[in-house]
């Protein structure tokens, strides 16, 4: 007989900023003709060495989307920092579509700081954009994404996602077998993580709230997998279920009252809503086969989920409270479809698919509910939790490279993929943010 | 008239109908009882051993507590329920539950890394449940075994790979 087994959850709620060692983005797999972009590193006047490179973090940003490529530093024929010193003739020259100037101004004595930026055109020679945007010196970084925001819409009439953050779980084990875990916070591309939860016992599913300012999980911190809440900027949390079984899954309803989840609490998972405001548990799903997976649909009126009520998972859409327990199969083609949510155009949706029983691969793939067309836009074996960028560009999801849990990124038409290494430990389940601003 | 004697009909065939569930499930309870006694014959019953020297009981004393040993049950792929082979083990550790009944046991599933983390979850309890109702078939009671499913969070061995995932689709008993 096994001894009596001790088990203690041993649960720190990082109250400031616990910094690990920094993930940092890799390219793995660009367009073919990406848009050059001249970024001049910023011209900087009163403020100290060691602050953050705002060109730098602009340039990278727009690289690492894949659409673009930043004309290398030591190509610069000339470092202009505004529109006067900006000669077009040099830039087109540099077959440069693109071109971003800039100064960073400090005030001696205190932290505030003034960027201004301009960007252009450069076959045009027009100004396309330009402001001064203001704050701390430690938001050097914040501004420099918002920035890379800025251009990316111009470019590209897509609103830019790099001021979002992405959530994902930490595991590490010890040589002596015992296992850590962490739920993590970080800056869409890894930088700045923070420590949200430490746990002895694993941490699962995690999920923002519409708002961003809360975040649903998984914990096992009681021996049992149980659902809580936490305030992000407060660490609060709230136990939200204790039923028997597995109670997992949460994932906010698009307007924020609701939790979709899953309880076993009566044999076999189904799928449940409960209303944060009155906590009223609403029946969803009623099968003795294993029913997981909720995600809403857009309009927030129906829940599409996992089953393997035909033996295999497959993906199934149902209305909430709706008077049967009637389901729509939305997969036939696939051995194995799940993890399902739609795109905010409510007819592709992104999905991990298994093709075949006889090749155990499982991708991040789209299919169009409407035209059955599937695309696949990974090709590594063990993909999962993918997760979407709030404007639609791009899936982070989760996968093995070279033994361990890494977080990759592709691109909405598969063409661009960027990977951020992890430091130490697996790396597994993102959850990208809603837009912050 | 005709519907009313197809009611009376109907009647008749309910009566019927509960008759005969009632037989079958009175046959059951004696075939439970016999098939008890036919096994307290042969001197496996948790209730006679220790107290008896017989060279057999002891034998059969050292089989049970062998099988106590075994206490993690290996699954095969995408299969929740428990292989054919662990079936007398499991017998075991039931008459152990229910010759004890303070004694209180959990049962962790676990799934390999394959496929989401949620199904996985999924299978490692229903897995769970399918070793947790062979016990109470057997008699140990609902109220000693709690269930807990980790699905792939907790793998035996970190690995990838047949030889890792192997080890990783388990249930193990565990006391508390």
């Amino acid at each position: 007989m096994k001894p009596y087994r001790l088990l203690i959850a041993i649960i720190i709620l990082a109250t400031n900023a616990h910094v690990h060692a920094q993930l940092s983005i890799q390219i793995t797999q660009g367009v073919d003709n990406p848009i050059p972009i001249a970024v001049v590193p910023f011209q900087t006047a009163g403020i100290g060495f060691g602050a953050e490179d705002v060109a730098r973090v602009v340039a990278n940003d727009l690289e690492q989307v894949g659409e673009f490529r930043a004309l290398e530093r030591e190509n610069l024929l000339s470092m202009p920092s505004e529109q006067s010193e900006v000669f077009f003739r040099d830039w087109q020259v540099m077959a440069q579509d693109y071109l971003l100037v800039g100064k960073v101004t400090g005030t001696p004595g205190n932290q505030l700081v003034q960027v201004q930026y301009e960007f252009f055109d450069v076959n045009r020679e027009l100004l396309l954009a330009g402001e001064i945007l203001s704050g701390n010196v430690s938001q050097l970084r914040d501004i420099g994404h918002e920035i890379s925001n800025i251009i990316y819409e111009q470019v590209t009439g897509i609103r830019g996602a790099f001021t979002t953050q992405i959530l994902y779980v930490v595991a590490e084990q010890a040589p002596s077998g015992s296992a850590s875990f962490r739920l993590e916070k970080a800056d869409y591309d890894g930088s700045r993580p923070q420590v949200l939860l430490r746990s002895q016992e694993p941490i699962m599913s995690p999920n923002w709230s519409p708002d961003a300012r809360e975040v649903a999980y998984v914990s096992f911190e009681t021996d049992l997998p149980r659902i809580y809440t936490q305030n992000i900027a407060t660490g609060q949390r709230r136990q939200i279920t204790n039923y028997p079984g597995i109670n997992s899954s949460p994932v906010y309803s698009p307007d924020g009252n609701m939790l979709a989840m899953v309880l076993s609490k009566d044999g076999s998972p189904d799928i449940f809503v409960q209303d944060l405001r009155s906590n009223e548990l609403i029946r969803v799903t009623d099968h003795p086969a294993i029913d997981t997976e909720p995600s809403w649909t857009p309009d927030g009126r129906s829940i599409v989920f996992m089953s393997d009520r035909t033996g295999q998972p497959q993906i199934y859409q149902i209305e909430v409270g709706a008077s049967s327990f009637d389901v729509e199969r939305l997969t036939y083609d696939c051995f194995q479809c799940a993890k399902a949510r739609f795109l905010p155009d409510g007819n592709n949706l992104v999905h991990v698919r298994r093709e075949t029983r006889q090749s155990p691969t499982y991708q991040i793939a789209i299919i169009n509910i409407e035209t059955l067309r599937v695309i696949t836009l990974t090709n590594t074996s063990l993909d999962e939790s993918p997760s979407l960028a709030p404007n639609g560009s791009m899936i982070m999801y989760a996968t093995k490279y070279q033994g361990r849990g890494v977080l990759d990124a592709v691109s909405i038409d598969g063409l661009v993929k960027f990977r951020l290494p992890s430091a130490e430990g697996d790396v597994r389940e993102p959850a990208w943010s809603p837009f912050l601003n | 008239m005709g519907t009313q004697s197809y009611s009376i009909f109907k009647a008749a065939l309910l009566v019927f109908s509960l008759t005969l569930f009632a037989a079958c499930s009175s046959t059951e309870e004696v075939d439970d009882q016999q098939s008890t006694g036919g096994e307290s014959d042969t001197g496996s019953s948790a209730q006679t051993s220790g107290t008896d020297e017989t060279p057999q009981l002891t034998a059969e004393e050292i089989a049970a507590q062998e099988a106590l040993r075994t206490t993690i049950f290996y699954f095969d792929f995408d299969v929740a329920e428990f292989k054919a082979e662990d079936r007398d083990t499991l017998t075991y550790h039931a008459r152990d539950l229910a010759a004890n009944p303070d004694r209180g046991i959990r049962l962790e599933g676990h799934a390999d890394e394959r496929g989401t983390r949620e199904y996985n979850l999924a299978l490692g309890e229903r897995r769970a449940n399918g070793i947790l109702n062979y016990l109470i078939v057997n008699g140990a009671s609902r109220a000693q075994i709690e269930v807990v499913s980790y699905g792939e969070e907790r793998p035996a061995d970190s690995g990838q790979g047949e030889q890792a995932y192997s080890m990783n689709r388990r249930v193990e008993i565990v006391g508390r």
